[in-house]
């Protein structure tokens, strides 16, 4: 089971901005582990879609080099209040998540 | 093993792990329709994978994989990212791009083992902007390019890394 996506949505202006947070080792297969001293298997995210509403607004291609745990943050027009911001990812094992988060009033 | 015989060889854990979703999505009484619009342009784009682009080893091989042909450089293409990086293991990077039509984001890293970073397309109602964490191995320069209305510009910037992070 892969470790949760956080997302934090602030609307502003029809802005959403989205600041989103996936658990991943995001490994390169450079690494070696500290006891073994094996190399640790490339694991890595491939593809992130992010959508509004259910249709596609961003999709991203990474590699290896993207930082572990990784961060994005993307910002969509036209966005209302309770509108559906979903992520989901795809990595090199075929392993998937998604999430969903609904974008609350400004503050 | 390659990462291309992992995905050859593991296309039905990635079928079961969409249909797990499917049916919880059902189950907790989320509409699976939803899911579905997440997960399944995600499956066509995984097929999509630059892996040509992505295992390039040099900055010029990976920017003609990636199809960047003729680059002009433009200031209307904003790079944020440090100076100086104490752990090229986490180096926080913001592109925003004032180019109008602008379709995708590329970020490469010249010095970087496999140079691109990773590629960031923009559809409908997404502003040409985005933040990310990246790996840099040791002091290199940044290199963004954007695609507008079918032409490509770019952008660089230097970013000294004291401790690189390729091994992390």
């Amino acid at each position: 089971m892969p470790d949760p996506i956080r997302m934090r949505i602030k609307l502003t202006d029809g802005i959403a901005d989205v600041r989103v947070l996936i658990g991943h080792p995001m490994e390169t297969g450079l690494r070696k582990d500290a006891k073994t001293g094996e190399l640790v298997p490339m694991h890595f995210i491939e593809t992130v879609s992010a959508t509004l509403n259910g249709k596609v607004v961003l999709e991203a291609q990474w590699s290896r080099a993207i930082a572990r745990n990784p961060y994005l943050q993307f910002r969509v027009r036209g966005a209302k209040v309770n509108d559906e911001i979903g992520i989901a990812w795809i990595d090199n094992h075929g392993e998937t998540s998604s999430a969903k988060a609904n974008v609350p009033p400004s503050s | 093993m390659s990462w291309i015989t992992c995905i050859n060889t593991e296309p039905r854990e990635a079928m079961n792990n969409l249909r797990r979703s499917l049916l919880k999505a059902a189950t907790v009484g989320v509409s699976a329709t939803v899911a579905y619009g997440v997960l399944a342009p995600l499956k066509a784009l995984a097929a999509l994978w630059p892996a040509t682009a992505f295992e390039a080893k040099t900055i010029e091989e990976a920017l003609k994989a990636a199809g960047v042909i003729d680059p002009v450089t433009s200031e209307a293409i904003a790079i944020k990212a440090p100076e100086i990086a104490e752990n090229g293991a986490q180096v926080p990077v913001e592109v925003t791009s004032q180019l109008p039509g602008t379709r995708s984001i590329y970020i490469f890293v010249d010095k970087n083992p496999q140079p691109l970073a990773g590629t960031f397309e923009f559809r409908g109602g997404a502003e040409p902007f985005v933040s990310t964490r990246i790996k840099m191995g040791e002091t290199s320069i940044l290199r963004v390019v954007v695609q507008s209305d079918g032409k490509f510009y770019v952008a660089t910037r230097e970013v000294k890394v004291t401790i690189g992070g390729c091994g992390e």
